[in-house]
């Protein structure tokens, strides 16, 4: 990553006292050379992530994309600190407001935890807790974070659901998730992510286990609120689509590294990596040709090889060939500013795309 | 799982090379012998095996192994109220109150043991397989009456059924596999109709049937494998209770009427009274039931976990 | 809730009255005419009679189960032949002893067991884990009356021997047989020995009661414990991983709050479930002990009744531990809906 950084500290109380507009060349997180690997007993390491950088700014919303197995969901994981201590290893930095999480105190991680960093997770089913109302699952994260009285707590509790589009607020909070439908439980897990207006939220799927109709709803709601909070948000998706409707600049993983990363507009306009200009040819665009079939990008994230031998997208590539035998591809600059690609044929880049 | 068929033709060879075989297409392994691998990587499995093997070996090889035959109380003259030999080098373990040597009752116990368990447990896997089979083919009124019968039956604790069943049959040979069974069969009438059921409502068998298979071919090829699993593992861990609850109605004075015949339950009711002068006519026969216990209980939990989805790969 | 509550109740119902028949039946089955089962070896052509008058015998099968549910249901279960008493008269005299017996070794099991399994759950594969796992597999394979007389042994007969120099006899400091000394003249109130000494000061008295019930409760608790410990343990491995616990962590709870509200609320579903179901086992496995300790519960008298072949007894015995054991599952189920509100509301 090429970014221009400047000194990356803003005091917190510098933030929460105004919510005025953000100052675009501070970075919130950045997420330096990250590596997690797994090791399970009597098994060998494998690197679910495998070296990844990139660097959230306040405000701004990041897209990570990928096929699962592909690390951007651990790589959210490893920046919450909510990987199992045993069994997994992370390294590199992730650094928050210039401070490491990942030397952090588990007790000094938890205070950021909810108030600073959030996090919404992938299936709002099994994400809450079935047995406790769900009012106490967004008062005990204020209670946590402020000081605040449990009446306060249950009327802000109250507003937030009311702000996230769950109707009739005050009887849901003594409802239990069992008795919210799919999207509701979804608003709910929102609230409670945004309940302490944090600086940087992280999405991970947020609608994959929505219905269709439901999807763009929540997505809508999260841009609104990350928008009026002034919260800067990662969204960890496979879905090209949410990309296009939501992010500044996106990040595209395979096999635990990132393979290209740019600002939408020009990811979308010029992608270089092949896996790039895969994905965008497996979907259905309106600007195509009448009549064009889509191109599905052959075989399946399991077909891979270690990124130290060899390009890792290379056995499902239609451009691959000998020169891809090369250990430890560098992710550079070709050409186009902010663009940098890790591709040994990457796509022309006058090739106008679609 | 798809063959790379535009990418596989075009693919350099330094990069085949290089990815080797099998590394393009998952491979499928089957549910018993993916289970079978899990089982032979498991330390407790291994050893649950062992224990099961060699009580099974013990079992049907007694008359050879054993250095007397059993229950012949030739040594009577040398056991006294207050006093039964020890070991002697012609009787490694000693004698037991009777007179006869512990070490070839011992073994012959573990024949008992065994005829006992698998005579017990099929006789109940073979009734609760009937009654669940019912319910759970018939559905409906026939369904509620017997899991209601079973709920009955389950509302008795199993060595009180066990002990009702065998004060009905009386002191007969048999009668203690019966009572044993008769408290099996409630447990295993509701695992296989539970399983059963749950086989029914499963998508890979809607699917059979929207492809137009037989019931009786879905029925073989999905239902029965796949309700199988969870049946051997109850049947192997009710080996072992059955094995435990033999020693219980011993206890009781309801176990195997015939004196002549070496069993641990009884060996160690007979050991009570000496329980002080020599512990070891209680805790050696103890032994051999916890033990083979043991072998069943670990064999059966680790095939309920190597047949588990959920731990698998 | 108060609809579940009622409905739950209703259930029981229909379970009561097949007992009752299959009781009935069980009575008929047994070795020759259901009035000398009854009466057993001593029966006299004119109590043979007699029973027959009064249980009806010799009347159609039908008008036979009304006058048998009819006597069952006015308290008449029948006196021992052995002893002459009353079935449900002893039967309510040995009660508590008991319940006690059997109260105490749940406790011992609850308060050893949920504990242990919640540890090692925590460090699942750890040092505590494998112990914790090991003991239990062991606690379900040694036969209870095998452990109760071990623990007798050892600990309120004593060994012969010296270990490190330490006399083995030495560990033998527990009373090995009784509910409570002979020579302490205790006032009985309730015959919850324990409660007794303590609603009537008698602190002695309740100390001994207490020491008494430590040996049987710990060979009665063995199986409940073992069950809980490996119960416990999937339960909470189980609930560790849910998103939920995630999600708790997310917010930043501390760790203490993550385990009392979002982790053992919902373990205990399960373990709550098994701990009912335990309770059966528990009554019966104190026909074993009790008779081990001289412990003078309807265990001990079950045991006499067994050897005795005293089928009155042991019918009156069965048709009470089948209510027990309902009204307990009843109380579990209750409970249940207390902790999981997906049952309360469907």
């Amino acid at each position: 990553m090429t970014e221009t950084r400047t000194d990356a500290t803003l005091t917190r109380t510098g933030r929460r006292g105004s919510r005025g507009p953000v100052n675009r060349d501070e970075v919130l997180l950045e997420i330096k050379d990250l590596r997690v690997t797994f090791q399970r007993r009597g098994g060998p390491a494998t690197a679910a992530v495998d070296g990844v950088s990139f660097s959230v700014k306040p405000g701004e919303i990041v897209g990570v994309v990928g096929e699962s197995g592909s690390g951007k969901s651990v790589t959210s994981m490893a920046v919450m600190g909510l990987l199992p201590q045993r069994g997994s290893k992370v390294t590199g930095e992730v650094l928050y407001r210039g401070e490491n999480l990942l030397t952090m105190g588990q007790r000094q991680l938890a205070d950021l935890r909810g108030s600073e960093l959030a996090m919404v997770f992938q299936d709002p089913m099994s994400s809450l807790n079935p047995v406790i109302p769900v009012g106490l699952q967004v008062t005990e994260v204020l209670r946590r974070h402020q000081d605040i009285s449990r009446e306060d707590a249950r009327v802000e509790a109250e507003d937030l659901l009311r702000r996230c589009g769950i109707p009739d607020p005050r009887r849901r909070l003594s409802e239990y998730p069992h008795q919210l439908s799919g999207g509701m439980r979804q608003r709910a897990l929102i609230a409670i992510a945004l309940a302490c207006k944090p600086a940087l939220l992280i999405c991970d799927e947020p609608t994959t286990a929505l219905d269709v109709t439901i999807q763009a709803q929540v997505l809508e709601l999260l841009k609104e609120l990350v928008n009026d909070l002034g919260t800067a948000m990662v969204m960890i998706t496979h879905d090209l689509g949410v990309v296009a409707g939501l992010c500044d600049s996106v990040n595209v993983m395979y096999a635990g590294r990132i393979v290209e990363a740019a600002g939408r507009r020009e990811l979308f306009a010029h992608p270089r990596h092949r896996y790039t200009e895969g994905l965008l040819n497996s979907i259905p665009r309106l600007d195509a040709p009448r009549g064009e079939p889509l191109q599905p990008i052959p075989g399946t994230p399991r077909d891979t090889i270690a990124w130290s031998k060899a390009c890792a997208f290379a056995p499902r590539c239609l451009h691959a060939d000998d020169e891809c035998v090369v250990g430890d591809l560098p992710l550079v600059q070709l050409g186009r500013v902010n663009h940098p690609v890790r591709c040994v044929h990457p796509a022309p880049e006058e090739e106008p795309h679609g | 799982m798809t063959a790379l068929d535009p990418a596989q033709s075009a693919r350099p060879a330094s990069l085949s090379a290089l990815m080797g075989d099998g590394m393009s297409d998952e491979q499928g392994t089957s549910l018993w012998r993916g289970a079978f691998e899990r089982l032979s990587r498991n330390p407790a499995a291994i050893i649950g095996t062992l224990i099961v093997l060699a009580f099974v070996l013990v079992a049907i090889f007694a008359p050879l192994l054993a250095p007397y035959e059993p229950a012949k109380s030739q040594w009577i003259d040398q056991v006294t109220p207050s006093d039964v030999p020890g070991p002697s080098p012609g009787h490694p373990l000693g004698l037991d109150p009777f007179g006869s040597d512990l070490l070839t009752q011992l073994i012959y116990g573990a024949r008992q043991s065994l005829i006992i368990g698998v005579v017990s447990t099929a006789i109940g896997l073979l009734g609760g397989a009937l009654l669940g089979g019912v319910a759970g083919a018939f559905g409906g009124r026939v369904d509620t009456f017997v899991m209601r019968l079973v709920d009955i039956m389950l509302s008795i604790p199993s060595l009180l059924l066990a002990v009702s069943v065998a004060a009905v049959m009386g002191p007969r040979p048999g009668a203690i596999m019966i009572a044993i069974a008769a408290a099996q069969v409630p447990v295993f009438a509701r695992l296989l109709r539970g399983s059963m059921l749950a086989q029914r409502g499963q998508d890979y068998v809607l699917a059979s049937f929207s492809l137009g298979l037989r019931r009786r071919t879905v029925v073989m090829s999905h239902v029965v494998p796949n309700s199988l699993g969870p049946v051997i593992v109850q049947a192997t861990l009710t080996l072992a209770t059955a094995i435990i609850e033999v020693a219980a109605l011993s206890y009781l004075g309801l176990g195997a009427s015939d004196p002549a015949i070496a069993e641990w339950g009884r060996m160690l009711v007979k050991a009570q009274d000496r329980l002080q002068t020599d512990p070891q006519l209680m805790l050696l026969p103890g032994l051999c039931i916890a033990v083979t216990a043991l072998g069943f209980t670990l064999f059966g939990e680790a095939l309920r976990e190597a047949l588990d989805p959920k731990s698998r790969r | 809730m108060l609809r579940f509550a009622v409905r739950r109740i209703l259930l029981m119902v229909p379970v009561l009255f097949g007992l009752s028949v299959l009781l009935f039946a069980w009575l008929r089955a047994l070795p020759g005419d259901p009035a000398r089962a009854l009466l057993g070896e001593k029966a006299t052509p004119a109590s043979i009679a007699q029973v027959n008058a009064t249980y009806g015998f010799d009347q159609p099968l039908l008008q036979q189960y009304l006058t048998y549910t009819g006597r069952l249901l006015h308290g008449d279960f029948g006196s021992s032949p052995r002893t002459g008493e009353p079935v449900l008269g002893t039967f309510l005299d040995r009660f508590p002893a008991t319940v006690e017996l059997a109260v105490a070794a749940m406790i011992f099991a609850i308060t050893v067991g949920i504990p242990v399994g919640y540890f090692a759950a925590k460090r699942a594969g750890g040092l505590l884990d494998t112990i914790a796992v090991s003991g239990s597999l062991l606690g379900v394979v040694v036969p209870v009356f095998v452990l109760a007389y071990l623990l007798k042994i050892v600990f309120a007969i004593g060994l012969p021997g010296q270990v490190f120099g330490f006399s083995l006899a030495d560990l033998a400091f527990l009373p090995s047989s009784g509910r409570q000394d002979p020579r302490i003249d205790a006032t009985h109130v309730t015959n919850f020995y324990v409660l007794d000494g303590l609603l009537t000061r008698e602190w002695d008295a309740a100390w001994d009661a207490l020491i008494h019930l430590i040996l049987p409760a710990i060979a009665l608790g063995s199986i409940p414990l073992a069950i809980i410990v490996r119960m416990t343990r999937a339960s909470v491995i189980d609930v560790l991983n849910e998103d939920y616990v995630r999600t708790a962590a997310a917010k930043g709870l501390a760790p203490s709050l993550i385990t009392r509200r979002h982790v053992l609320r919902n373990a205990m579903l399960p373990v709550v479930t098994v701990i009912g179901l335990q309770t059966g086992a528990l009554l019966s496995g104190a026909v074993l002990t009790e008779s081990v300790f001289a412990f003078n519960g309807i265990g001990s008298y079950l045991f006499d009744a067994i050897s005795g072949l005293d089928f009155a007894v042991l019918q009156g015995f069965i048709l009470f531990i089948a209510l027990v054991y309902a009204l307990v599952n009843l109380v579990v189920d209750l409970l249940y809906g207390v902790i999981d509100p997906r049952l309360r509301t469907k």
